[in-house]
């Protein structure tokens, strides 16, 4: 192979990408910041998946099919979950994720 | 050669990507980060063809760089109501969720430089649309179909709770 790019190296973009969007998902107050980390995770998903597919089964096109369903869904979770804050953003006067606790006893 | 310039793209779209993440996860301002994730998806965009995916960097461009990136800053200009420039503080949890992140990290770069790849030996067919489109509507008709209802149903729903909430404010 010798300089040339193997699957480590999209694999560890791709760990870097997740790790970052893991930070800010986990230590974000905002709540769109926090659906924003998580599109950031799911890009990384969708780099790792087409990386196999152009190394390991480049005939089969399985992994560019399931990062388009992962693009699909991703969207539709956008538009719900925003959908979600503006309603929630309505009944109560905040976005810290942490004042969310209807459901605590 | 061709190595060559491959990997001088590779450092040049990785090094935008996770530079556009940091500034993502750091910056004050709300939609300033936004921005930035818009930076990303395109560098991501660039990622996949490099890895000869480009009808799937068409779509990340569209979907993600325009779709979800207007519909992300249209949502935070509708519920902002305290001062933008410091609309994206940290919990008390950024110690712990920095550690998380930096052991995954580590813990996937370590598997990775240990595993064993084999390779295919063939290449992407060039015509990535052609070869792509018979499967994804044949095999995979049914997950496409079904897909297809998620993103009615999802959006639908997402216009249903918008204003039904907004009729419940007005009744009570």
């Amino acid at each position: 192979m010798g300089t040339g790019l193997n699957p480590s190296y999209f694999i560890g973009l791709s760990a870097a990408l997740f790790a970052i969007g893991m930070y800010g998902a986990l230590s974000k107050r905002n709540i769109i910041s926090v659906l924003i980390s998580i599109e950031l995770m799911l890009c990384a998903v969708n780099i790792n998946l087409v990386a196999f597919n152009k190394f390991l089964t480049p005939d089969a096109f399985l992994g560019q099919i399931f990062a388009i369903f992962i693009i699909t869904v991703a969207a539709a979770e956008v538009g719900l979950g925003l959908a979600l804050i503006i309603a929630i953003s309505r009944r109560r006067e905040t976005n810290n994720l942490d004042d969310l606790n209807w459901l605590r006893w | 050669m061709e190595n060559v310039y491959e990997l001088i793209a590779f450092i040049l779209l990785g090094g935008m990507v996770l530079g556009s993440a940091l500034l993502v996860v750091t910056l004050k301002n709300l939609v300033h980060s936004v921005l930035s994730l818009i930076v990303t998806f395109i560098a991501v965009a660039g990622i996949f063809l490099l890895l000869n995916a480009d009808f799937l960097a068409a779509v990340q461009v569209l979907v993600y760089a325009g779709g979800v990136c207007i519909m992300v800053v249209f949502g935070v200009m509708l519920i902002q109501r305290s001062d933008i420039a410091e609309s994206n503080p940290v919990n008390w949890r950024f110690g712990f969720a920095a550690l998380l992140g930096g052991g995954i990290f580590i813990l996937i770069g370590m598997f990775a430089a240990r595993s064993q790849w084999m390779i295919a030996g063939t290449e992407v067919p060039k015509d990535t649309v052609g070869t792509f489109a018979p499967i994804l509507l044949t095999d995979f008709v049914i997950p496409f179909e079904v897909a297809a209802i998620l993103l009615t149903v999802a959006l639908t729903g997402a216009l249903l709770l918008v204003k039904e909430v907004k009729a419940n404010g007005d009744r009570s």
